[in-house]
Protein backbone atom coordinates (compact mmCIF):
# COMPACT_ATOMS: atom_id res chain seq x y z
CA UNK A 1 0.00 0.00 0.00
CA UNK A 2 1.15 3.57 -0.67
CA UNK A 3 2.50 5.84 2.07
CA UNK A 4 -0.26 6.90 4.46
CA UNK A 5 -1.89 10.31 4.02
CA UNK A 6 -2.08 10.70 7.78
CA UNK A 7 0.01 8.95 10.36
CA UNK A 8 0.03 9.06 14.17
CA UNK A 9 2.98 7.46 15.91
CA UNK A 10 2.65 6.89 19.66
CA UNK A 11 0.86 10.23 19.94
CA UNK A 12 0.19 11.64 23.38
CA UNK A 13 -1.86 14.69 24.18
CA UNK A 14 -3.13 16.38 27.30
CA UNK A 15 -4.31 19.64 28.76
CA UNK A 16 -2.36 20.48 31.90
CA UNK A 17 -2.57 17.48 34.18
CA UNK A 18 -5.41 15.92 32.17
CA UNK A 19 -4.14 13.11 29.97
CA UNK A 20 -6.39 12.84 26.91
CA UNK A 21 -4.57 10.54 24.51
CA UNK A 22 -2.09 7.82 25.35
CA UNK A 23 0.10 6.27 22.67
CA UNK A 24 -2.28 6.47 19.74
CA UNK A 25 -1.08 4.85 16.52
CA UNK A 26 -3.09 5.51 13.42
CA UNK A 27 -2.60 5.30 9.68
CA UNK A 28 -5.03 6.58 7.11
CA UNK A 29 -4.40 5.79 3.46
CA UNK A 30 -5.54 7.63 0.36
CA UNK A 31 -9.15 6.97 -0.49
CA UNK A 32 -10.00 5.50 2.89
CA UNK A 33 -12.94 6.53 5.04
CA UNK A 34 -12.08 6.08 8.69
CA UNK A 35 -14.54 6.75 11.49
CA UNK A 36 -13.68 7.27 15.14
CA UNK A 37 -16.26 6.40 17.78
CA UNK A 38 -16.06 6.23 21.52
CA UNK A 39 -17.47 7.44 24.81
CA UNK A 40 -18.18 11.16 24.95
CA UNK A 41 -15.30 13.24 26.22
CA UNK A 42 -12.79 10.51 25.39
CA UNK A 43 -10.66 12.65 23.10
CA UNK A 44 -12.14 12.01 19.65
CA UNK A 45 -12.10 15.69 18.74
CA UNK A 46 -8.57 16.02 20.11
CA UNK A 47 -7.45 13.45 17.53
CA UNK A 48 -8.94 15.59 14.76
CA UNK A 49 -7.34 18.73 16.14
CA UNK A 50 -3.98 16.99 16.13
CA UNK A 51 -4.60 15.74 12.59
CA UNK A 52 -5.40 19.24 11.36
CA UNK A 53 -2.40 20.75 13.13
CA UNK A 54 -4.57 22.99 15.32
CA UNK A 55 -3.06 21.22 18.35
CA UNK A 56 0.49 19.96 18.77
CA UNK A 57 1.02 16.56 20.39
CA UNK A 58 2.77 16.46 23.76
CA UNK A 59 4.55 13.30 22.66
CA UNK A 60 4.99 11.20 19.55
CA UNK A 61 4.65 12.30 15.92
CA UNK A 62 1.86 13.40 13.61
CA UNK A 63 2.61 13.30 9.88
CA UNK A 64 0.37 14.71 7.20
CA UNK A 65 1.02 14.22 3.49
CA UNK A 66 -1.74 16.55 2.40
CA UNK A 67 -3.46 19.82 3.10
CA UNK A 68 -6.58 19.34 5.20
CA UNK A 69 -10.02 20.86 5.47
CA UNK A 70 -12.18 20.43 8.51
CA UNK A 71 -15.97 20.31 8.64
CA UNK A 72 -17.30 21.39 12.00
CA UNK A 73 -20.29 20.41 14.10
CA UNK A 74 -22.23 23.52 13.22
CA UNK A 75 -21.95 27.08 12.10
CA UNK A 76 -18.57 26.85 10.50
CA UNK A 77 -19.95 28.93 7.64
CA UNK A 78 -19.20 32.64 7.83
CA UNK A 79 -22.62 34.19 8.54
CA UNK A 80 -21.61 37.49 6.91
CA UNK A 81 -21.13 35.81 3.54
CA UNK A 82 -23.71 34.30 1.24
CA UNK A 83 -23.65 30.60 0.45
CA UNK A 84 -21.93 31.30 -2.87
CA UNK A 85 -19.39 33.61 -1.22
CA UNK A 86 -18.61 30.94 1.38
CA UNK A 87 -18.04 28.34 -1.33
CA UNK A 88 -15.90 30.84 -3.25
CA UNK A 89 -13.71 31.21 -0.16
CA UNK A 90 -13.10 27.50 -0.39
CA UNK A 91 -11.78 28.05 -3.91
CA UNK A 92 -9.14 30.60 -2.93
CA UNK A 93 -6.34 28.38 -4.21
CA UNK A 94 -7.76 28.58 -7.77
CA UNK A 95 -5.95 31.49 -9.41
CA UNK A 96 -8.01 31.82 -12.59
CA UNK A 97 -11.18 33.84 -12.01
CA UNK A 98 -13.27 32.17 -14.72
CA UNK A 99 -12.28 28.75 -13.46
CA UNK A 100 -13.22 29.77 -9.93
CA UNK A 101 -16.67 30.91 -11.04
CA UNK A 102 -17.17 27.67 -12.97
CA UNK A 103 -16.23 25.52 -9.98
CA UNK A 104 -18.32 27.62 -7.61
CA UNK A 105 -21.39 26.88 -9.75
CA UNK A 106 -20.40 23.24 -9.98
CA UNK A 107 -20.10 22.76 -6.23
CA UNK A 108 -23.31 24.64 -5.53
CA UNK A 109 -25.10 22.37 -7.99
CA UNK A 110 -23.43 19.34 -6.46
CA UNK A 111 -25.05 20.01 -3.07
CA UNK A 112 -28.31 21.23 -4.63
CA UNK A 113 -27.96 24.76 -3.35
CA UNK A 114 -27.77 26.65 -6.64
CA UNK A 115 -31.16 28.36 -6.01
CA UNK A 116 -29.87 29.51 -2.61
CA UNK A 117 -26.54 30.89 -3.80
CA UNK A 118 -27.41 34.42 -2.70
CA UNK A 119 -28.87 33.43 0.68
CA UNK A 120 -27.08 34.00 3.95
CA UNK A 121 -26.50 31.00 6.23
CA UNK A 122 -29.03 32.17 8.83
CA UNK A 123 -31.71 32.04 6.16
CA UNK A 124 -31.13 28.31 5.58
CA UNK A 125 -32.11 25.16 7.49
CA UNK A 126 -29.50 23.23 9.46
CA UNK A 127 -29.22 20.56 6.79
CA UNK A 128 -28.76 23.13 4.03
CA UNK A 129 -26.05 24.85 6.06
CA UNK A 130 -24.21 21.57 6.49
CA UNK A 131 -24.47 20.92 2.74
CA UNK A 132 -23.03 24.36 2.05
CA UNK A 133 -20.23 23.68 4.47
CA UNK A 134 -19.53 20.35 2.75
CA UNK A 135 -19.38 22.14 -0.58
CA UNK A 136 -16.92 24.68 0.79
CA UNK A 137 -14.72 21.93 2.25
CA UNK A 138 -14.83 19.82 -0.93
CA UNK A 139 -14.04 22.91 -3.00
CA UNK A 140 -10.71 23.05 -1.20
CA UNK A 141 -9.56 20.08 -3.26
CA UNK A 142 -7.56 18.84 -0.28
CA UNK A 143 -6.67 15.20 -0.07
CA UNK A 144 -7.85 14.86 3.49
CA UNK A 145 -11.23 15.84 4.90
CA UNK A 146 -11.64 15.90 8.68
CA UNK A 147 -15.20 15.89 9.98
CA UNK A 148 -16.09 16.61 13.59
CA UNK A 149 -19.59 15.29 14.27
CA UNK A 150 -20.81 17.17 11.21
CA UNK A 151 -24.45 16.04 11.45
CA UNK A 152 -24.93 15.91 15.20
CA UNK A 153 -27.02 19.08 15.35
CA UNK A 154 -29.56 17.72 12.85
CA UNK A 155 -32.66 15.68 13.61
CA UNK A 156 -32.59 11.96 12.85
CA UNK A 157 -34.20 12.06 9.42
CA UNK A 158 -32.08 15.01 8.29
CA UNK A 159 -29.06 13.11 9.53
CA UNK A 160 -29.98 10.05 7.46
CA UNK A 161 -30.41 12.29 4.43
CA UNK A 162 -27.02 13.97 5.02
CA UNK A 163 -25.30 10.59 5.34
CA UNK A 164 -26.65 9.54 1.96
CA UNK A 165 -25.67 12.95 0.59
CA UNK A 166 -22.10 12.61 1.88
CA UNK A 167 -21.79 9.09 0.47
CA UNK A 168 -23.03 10.35 -2.90
CA UNK A 169 -20.66 13.35 -2.87
CA UNK A 170 -17.73 11.08 -2.13
CA UNK A 171 -18.49 8.90 -5.14
CA UNK A 172 -18.39 12.03 -7.30
CA UNK A 173 -15.54 13.79 -5.48
CA UNK A 174 -13.49 11.04 -3.85
CA UNK A 175 -11.63 12.15 -0.74
CA UNK A 176 -9.88 10.57 2.17
CA UNK A 177 -12.04 11.15 5.23
CA UNK A 178 -11.59 10.94 8.97
CA UNK A 179 -14.97 11.25 10.67
CA UNK A 180 -15.48 11.67 14.38
CA UNK A 181 -18.96 10.80 15.54
CA UNK A 182 -20.91 9.56 18.51
CA UNK A 183 -23.40 8.00 16.11
CA UNK A 184 -22.28 4.40 15.70
CA UNK A 185 -24.77 3.67 12.96
CA UNK A 186 -23.45 6.66 11.01
CA UNK A 187 -19.90 5.40 11.41
CA UNK A 188 -20.80 1.90 10.27
CA UNK A 189 -22.83 3.10 7.30
CA UNK A 190 -20.18 5.46 5.95
CA UNK A 191 -16.74 4.13 6.87
CA UNK A 192 -14.38 1.46 5.63
CA UNK A 193 -12.92 1.16 9.09
CA UNK A 194 -14.42 2.13 12.43
CA UNK A 195 -11.94 2.71 15.22
CA UNK A 196 -13.38 2.27 18.70
CA UNK A 197 -11.72 4.40 21.35
CA UNK A 198 -11.45 3.63 25.05
CA UNK A 199 -12.35 5.91 27.95
CA UNK A 200 -9.95 8.77 28.64
CA UNK A 201 -6.97 8.61 28.31
CA UNK A 202 -8.04 7.31 24.92
CA UNK A 203 -6.38 4.50 23.09
CA UNK A 204 -7.66 2.74 20.01
CA UNK A 205 -9.08 -0.40 21.53
CA UNK A 206 -10.59 -1.99 18.48
CA UNK A 207 -10.97 -1.76 14.75
CA UNK A 208 -14.04 -2.90 12.84
CA UNK A 209 -13.70 -3.32 9.08
CA UNK A 210 -16.65 -3.21 6.74
CA UNK A 211 -16.56 -5.25 3.56
CA UNK A 212 -19.72 -4.10 1.79
CA UNK A 213 -18.89 -1.53 -0.90
CA UNK A 214 -19.81 2.15 -0.31
CA UNK A 215 -22.33 3.72 -0.53
CA UNK A 216 -24.41 1.38 1.58
CA UNK A 217 -27.79 1.53 3.27
CA UNK A 218 -28.22 2.05 6.99
CA UNK A 219 -29.90 -1.36 7.12
CA UNK A 220 -27.25 -3.19 5.09
CA UNK A 221 -26.57 -6.51 6.94
CA UNK A 222 -22.87 -5.61 7.11
CA UNK A 223 -23.77 -2.29 8.79
CA UNK A 224 -26.17 -3.93 11.24
CA UNK A 225 -23.54 -6.52 12.11
CA UNK A 226 -20.89 -3.82 12.63
CA UNK A 227 -23.23 -1.76 14.83
CA UNK A 228 -23.98 -4.79 16.96
CA UNK A 229 -20.27 -5.59 17.23
CA UNK A 230 -19.33 -2.05 18.26
CA UNK A 231 -22.17 -1.79 20.78
CA UNK A 232 -20.99 -5.08 22.29
CA UNK A 233 -17.45 -3.72 22.50
CA UNK A 234 -18.75 -0.69 24.33
CA UNK A 235 -20.67 -2.92 26.72
CA UNK A 236 -24.03 -1.61 25.53
CA UNK A 237 -25.33 -4.86 24.03
CA UNK A 238 -24.71 -8.44 25.03
CA UNK A 239 -23.62 -11.02 22.49
CA UNK A 240 -26.95 -12.30 21.23
CA UNK A 241 -25.37 -14.94 18.97
CA UNK A 242 -24.13 -17.13 21.82
CA UNK A 243 -27.25 -18.41 23.60
CA UNK A 244 -29.40 -19.09 20.57
CA UNK A 245 -32.87 -20.30 21.48
CA UNK A 246 -33.21 -24.02 21.21
CA UNK A 247 -36.03 -24.97 18.86
CA UNK A 248 -39.11 -25.94 20.80
CA UNK A 249 -40.21 -29.40 19.98
CA UNK A 250 -43.91 -29.98 19.66
CA UNK A 251 -44.87 -33.23 21.22
CA UNK B 1 -41.49 52.44 0.47
CA UNK B 2 -43.28 49.22 1.42
CA UNK B 3 -46.73 49.65 2.94
CA UNK B 4 -45.63 48.46 6.36
CA UNK B 5 -42.74 50.94 6.56
CA UNK B 6 -45.08 53.71 5.48
CA UNK B 7 -47.55 52.77 8.18
CA UNK B 8 -44.67 52.69 10.69
CA UNK B 9 -43.68 56.21 9.69
CA UNK B 10 -47.25 57.45 10.16
CA UNK B 11 -47.64 55.66 13.49
CA UNK B 12 -44.39 57.26 14.61
CA UNK B 13 -46.11 60.64 14.37
CA UNK B 14 -48.99 59.64 16.67
CA UNK B 15 -46.92 60.09 19.83
CA UNK B 16 -45.58 63.55 18.98
CA UNK B 17 -49.04 64.71 17.83
CA UNK B 18 -50.61 63.53 21.10
CA UNK B 19 -47.86 65.24 23.09
CA UNK B 20 -48.38 68.57 21.33
CA UNK B 21 -52.14 68.27 21.89
CA UNK B 22 -51.75 67.65 25.63
CA UNK B 23 -49.18 70.44 25.81
CA UNK B 24 -51.57 72.86 24.08
CA UNK B 25 -54.40 71.92 26.44
CA UNK B 26 -52.28 72.31 29.57
CA UNK B 27 -50.95 75.65 28.29
CA UNK B 28 -54.48 76.89 27.54
CA UNK B 29 -55.58 76.09 31.11
CA UNK B 30 -53.15 78.78 32.32
CA UNK B 31 -52.05 76.73 35.31
CA UNK B 32 -48.63 78.34 35.01
CA UNK B 33 -47.71 81.88 34.01
CA UNK B 34 -46.92 82.14 30.30
CA UNK B 35 -43.38 83.26 31.11
CA UNK B 36 -42.69 79.81 32.61
CA UNK B 37 -44.74 77.56 30.34
CA UNK B 38 -44.71 78.48 26.65
CA UNK B 39 -47.55 77.47 24.32
CA UNK B 40 -46.79 75.28 21.28
CA UNK B 41 -47.62 78.26 19.09
CA UNK B 42 -45.08 80.47 20.89
CA UNK B 43 -42.44 77.80 20.45
CA UNK B 44 -43.25 77.45 16.76
CA UNK B 45 -42.91 81.22 16.41
CA UNK B 46 -39.59 81.02 18.31
CA UNK B 47 -38.43 78.41 15.87
CA UNK B 48 -39.37 80.75 13.04
CA UNK B 49 -37.39 83.60 14.59
CA UNK B 50 -34.31 81.39 15.03
CA UNK B 51 -34.62 80.05 11.48
CA UNK B 52 -35.00 83.49 9.88
CA UNK B 53 -32.10 85.01 11.78
CA UNK B 54 -29.91 82.18 10.46
CA UNK B 55 -28.71 81.52 13.95
CA UNK B 56 -30.38 78.12 14.28
CA UNK B 57 -28.62 76.87 11.18
CA UNK B 58 -25.24 78.09 12.46
CA UNK B 59 -25.83 76.45 15.83
CA UNK B 60 -26.86 73.14 14.27
CA UNK B 61 -23.78 73.13 12.04
CA UNK B 62 -21.49 73.99 14.99
CA UNK B 63 -22.92 71.23 17.19
CA UNK B 64 -22.96 68.61 14.45
CA UNK B 65 -19.38 69.43 13.50
CA UNK B 66 -18.22 68.89 17.09
CA UNK B 67 -20.15 65.66 17.51
CA UNK B 68 -18.98 64.31 14.19
CA UNK B 69 -15.33 65.15 14.88
CA UNK B 70 -15.29 63.87 18.45
CA UNK B 71 -17.30 60.76 17.62
CA UNK B 72 -15.30 59.81 14.51
CA UNK B 73 -12.07 60.35 16.42
CA UNK B 74 -13.32 58.09 19.21
CA UNK B 75 -14.33 55.39 16.71
CA UNK B 76 -11.12 55.68 14.67
CA UNK B 77 -9.00 55.19 17.78
CA UNK B 78 -11.42 53.13 19.88
CA UNK B 79 -12.05 50.28 17.42
CA UNK B 80 -8.33 49.51 16.88
CA UNK B 81 -7.75 49.79 20.64
CA UNK B 82 -10.67 47.41 21.20
CA UNK B 83 -9.25 44.96 18.66
CA UNK B 84 -5.94 44.96 20.54
CA UNK B 85 -7.58 44.61 23.92
CA UNK B 86 -9.96 41.89 22.73
CA UNK B 87 -7.33 39.77 21.07
CA UNK B 88 -4.82 39.56 23.85
CA UNK B 89 -5.65 38.36 27.29
CA UNK B 90 -2.61 40.20 28.59
CA UNK B 91 -3.84 43.50 27.18
CA UNK B 92 -7.32 42.83 28.59
CA UNK B 93 -6.07 42.28 32.09
CA UNK B 94 -3.72 45.24 31.91
CA UNK B 95 -6.07 47.84 30.45
CA UNK B 96 -9.68 46.91 31.11
CA UNK B 97 -9.75 48.24 34.70
CA UNK B 98 -8.48 51.57 33.38
CA UNK B 99 -10.99 51.64 30.54
CA UNK B 100 -13.76 50.89 33.02
CA UNK B 101 -12.54 53.66 35.31
CA UNK B 102 -12.75 56.28 32.57
CA UNK B 103 -16.00 54.89 31.27
CA UNK B 104 -17.57 55.33 34.69
CA UNK B 105 -16.33 58.89 34.94
CA UNK B 106 -19.02 61.25 33.69
CA UNK B 107 -17.59 63.23 30.79
CA UNK B 108 -19.15 66.31 32.39
CA UNK B 109 -16.61 66.02 35.21
CA UNK B 110 -13.97 66.85 32.62
CA UNK B 111 -15.57 70.20 31.77
CA UNK B 112 -13.37 72.32 34.07
CA UNK B 113 -10.20 70.70 32.77
CA UNK B 114 -11.45 70.96 29.21
CA UNK B 115 -11.85 74.71 29.62
CA UNK B 116 -8.55 75.16 31.48
CA UNK B 117 -6.61 73.21 28.88
CA UNK B 118 -8.44 74.02 25.69
CA UNK B 119 -10.32 77.25 26.28
CA UNK B 120 -13.72 77.90 24.72
CA UNK B 121 -15.23 76.75 21.41
CA UNK B 122 -14.67 73.62 19.35
CA UNK B 123 -11.65 71.99 21.09
CA UNK B 124 -13.15 71.51 24.59
CA UNK B 125 -16.44 70.19 23.17
CA UNK B 126 -14.66 67.75 20.85
CA UNK B 127 -12.48 66.63 23.74
CA UNK B 128 -15.51 65.99 25.96
CA UNK B 129 -17.33 64.06 23.22
CA UNK B 130 -14.22 62.00 22.65
CA UNK B 131 -14.01 61.21 26.38
CA UNK B 132 -17.67 60.15 26.37
CA UNK B 133 -17.48 57.91 23.31
CA UNK B 134 -13.96 56.47 23.26
CA UNK B 135 -14.12 54.18 26.29
CA UNK B 136 -17.47 52.50 25.55
CA UNK B 137 -16.25 51.88 21.98
CA UNK B 138 -13.03 50.25 23.26
CA UNK B 139 -14.91 48.16 25.77
CA UNK B 140 -17.58 46.81 23.48
CA UNK B 141 -15.23 46.26 20.55
CA UNK B 142 -12.94 44.35 22.89
CA UNK B 143 -15.82 42.27 24.22
CA UNK B 144 -17.03 41.56 20.69
CA UNK B 145 -13.59 40.41 19.56
CA UNK B 146 -13.11 38.23 22.63
CA UNK B 147 -16.42 36.48 21.98
CA UNK B 148 -15.86 35.60 18.31
CA UNK B 149 -16.39 31.81 18.11
CA UNK B 150 -12.99 30.17 17.62
CA UNK B 151 -14.45 28.05 14.83
CA UNK B 152 -14.24 31.08 12.50
CA UNK B 153 -10.50 31.38 13.09
CA UNK B 154 -10.04 27.66 12.54
CA UNK B 155 -11.90 27.89 9.25
CA UNK B 156 -9.79 30.93 8.36
CA UNK B 157 -6.67 28.91 9.04
CA UNK B 158 -7.89 26.02 6.85
CA UNK B 159 -8.67 28.51 4.10
CA UNK B 160 -5.28 30.18 4.40
CA UNK B 161 -6.58 33.56 5.58
CA UNK B 162 -3.87 35.31 7.56
CA UNK B 163 -2.82 38.74 8.76
CA UNK B 164 -4.72 41.65 7.27
CA UNK B 165 -6.87 39.31 5.15
CA UNK B 166 -8.01 37.60 8.33
CA UNK B 167 -8.69 40.98 9.95
CA UNK B 168 -10.83 42.26 7.07
CA UNK B 169 -12.55 39.03 6.13
CA UNK B 170 -13.09 37.40 9.52
CA UNK B 171 -12.50 39.56 12.59
CA UNK B 172 -14.15 42.80 11.44
CA UNK B 173 -17.23 41.23 9.81
CA UNK B 174 -17.65 39.01 12.87
CA UNK B 175 -17.84 42.01 15.24
CA UNK B 176 -19.67 44.35 12.85
CA UNK B 177 -23.22 43.85 14.22
CA UNK B 178 -22.11 44.48 17.80
CA UNK B 179 -19.98 47.47 16.80
CA UNK B 180 -22.89 49.03 14.91
CA UNK B 181 -25.05 48.75 18.03
CA UNK B 182 -22.31 50.44 20.01
CA UNK B 183 -22.04 53.21 17.43
CA UNK B 184 -25.74 53.92 17.88
CA UNK B 185 -25.42 54.09 21.65
CA UNK B 186 -22.28 56.22 21.66
CA UNK B 187 -23.56 58.59 18.96
CA UNK B 188 -26.55 59.25 21.23
CA UNK B 189 -24.18 59.77 24.13
CA UNK B 190 -22.10 62.22 22.10
CA UNK B 191 -25.20 64.21 21.23
CA UNK B 192 -26.08 64.43 24.94
CA UNK B 193 -22.60 65.58 25.82
CA UNK B 194 -22.25 68.26 23.15
CA UNK B 195 -25.26 70.15 24.53
CA UNK B 196 -23.84 70.10 28.06
CA UNK B 197 -20.38 71.06 26.82
CA UNK B 198 -21.68 74.03 24.82
CA UNK B 199 -23.77 75.30 27.70
CA UNK B 200 -20.61 75.86 29.68
CA UNK B 201 -17.70 75.99 27.26
CA UNK B 202 -19.37 77.35 24.14
CA UNK B 203 -20.02 80.57 22.31
CA UNK B 204 -22.29 78.89 19.78
CA UNK B 205 -24.00 75.56 19.16
CA UNK B 206 -27.40 74.32 20.27
CA UNK B 207 -26.31 73.90 23.89
CA UNK B 208 -25.17 77.51 24.01
CA UNK B 209 -28.43 78.60 22.36
CA UNK B 210 -30.37 76.90 25.18
CA UNK B 211 -28.20 78.62 27.76
CA UNK B 212 -28.42 81.97 25.99
CA UNK B 213 -32.23 81.75 25.77
CA UNK B 214 -32.43 80.97 29.45
CA UNK B 215 -30.23 83.99 30.30
CA UNK B 216 -32.46 86.18 28.13
CA UNK B 217 -35.57 84.65 29.73
CA UNK B 218 -36.75 83.68 26.25
CA UNK B 219 -38.39 80.38 27.16
CA UNK B 220 -40.01 80.19 23.72
CA UNK B 221 -36.53 80.09 22.11
CA UNK B 222 -35.30 77.74 24.81
CA UNK B 223 -38.05 75.20 24.09
CA UNK B 224 -37.60 75.67 20.33
CA UNK B 225 -33.94 74.72 20.63
CA UNK B 226 -34.86 71.73 22.79
CA UNK B 227 -37.19 70.51 20.08
CA UNK B 228 -34.42 70.85 17.50
CA UNK B 229 -31.95 68.97 19.73
CA UNK B 230 -34.38 66.07 20.17
CA UNK B 231 -35.27 65.88 16.49
CA UNK B 232 -31.62 65.81 15.44
CA UNK B 233 -30.92 63.09 18.03
CA UNK B 234 -33.67 60.93 16.53
CA UNK B 235 -32.37 61.63 13.02
CA UNK B 236 -28.83 60.61 14.01
CA UNK B 237 -30.08 57.29 15.33
CA UNK B 238 -32.18 56.67 12.23
CA UNK B 239 -29.12 57.33 10.12
CA UNK B 240 -27.00 54.84 12.07
CA UNK B 241 -29.86 52.35 12.15
CA UNK B 242 -29.51 52.31 8.37
CA UNK B 243 -26.21 50.48 8.91
CA UNK B 244 -28.10 47.53 10.40
CA UNK B 245 -29.82 47.03 7.05
CA UNK B 246 -26.56 46.15 5.28
CA UNK B 247 -27.13 42.52 4.13
CA UNK B 248 -23.81 41.22 5.46
CA UNK B 249 -24.61 42.27 9.05
CA UNK B 250 -28.25 41.11 9.19
CA UNK B 251 -27.20 37.78 10.71
CA UNK B 252 -26.25 39.59 13.90
CA UNK B 253 -29.79 40.87 14.44
CA UNK B 254 -31.90 38.00 13.12
CA UNK B 255 -30.52 35.09 15.07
Amino acid sequence: MSAPLLRFERVRAGFGSLEVLRDVDLEVHAGEFVALVGPSGCGKTTILNLASGWLAPSGGRVERASRVRMVFQQDGLFPWRTVAENVRLGLRHVADEAERARREAEFLALVDLAPFAGHYPHQLSGGMRQRAELARALAGDTGLLLMDEPFSSLDYLARLRMRAELARLLTEQPRTVVLVTHDIEEAAQLADRVLVLSERPARIRDEVRLQAPRPRAATDPDVVRAVHHILTLLGLESDREAPALAPVEVP
Amino acid sequence: MPARALRGAWLGLVGPAALVAVWAIVASLRLFPESLFPTPLAVARGLGIELRSGRLWDDVVASLFRVLTGFLLAVALGVPAGLAVGRSRWAREAFLPLVNFFRSLSPLAWIPFAILWLGIGDPPAIFLIFMAAFFPVVLSTGAAVASIPSVYFRVARDLGLQGSERLWQVTLPAIAPQVITTLRVTAGLSWLVVVAAEMIAGRDGLGFAVWDARNGLRIDLLAANMVVIGVIGVALDLLLMGLTRIPSVRWGYER
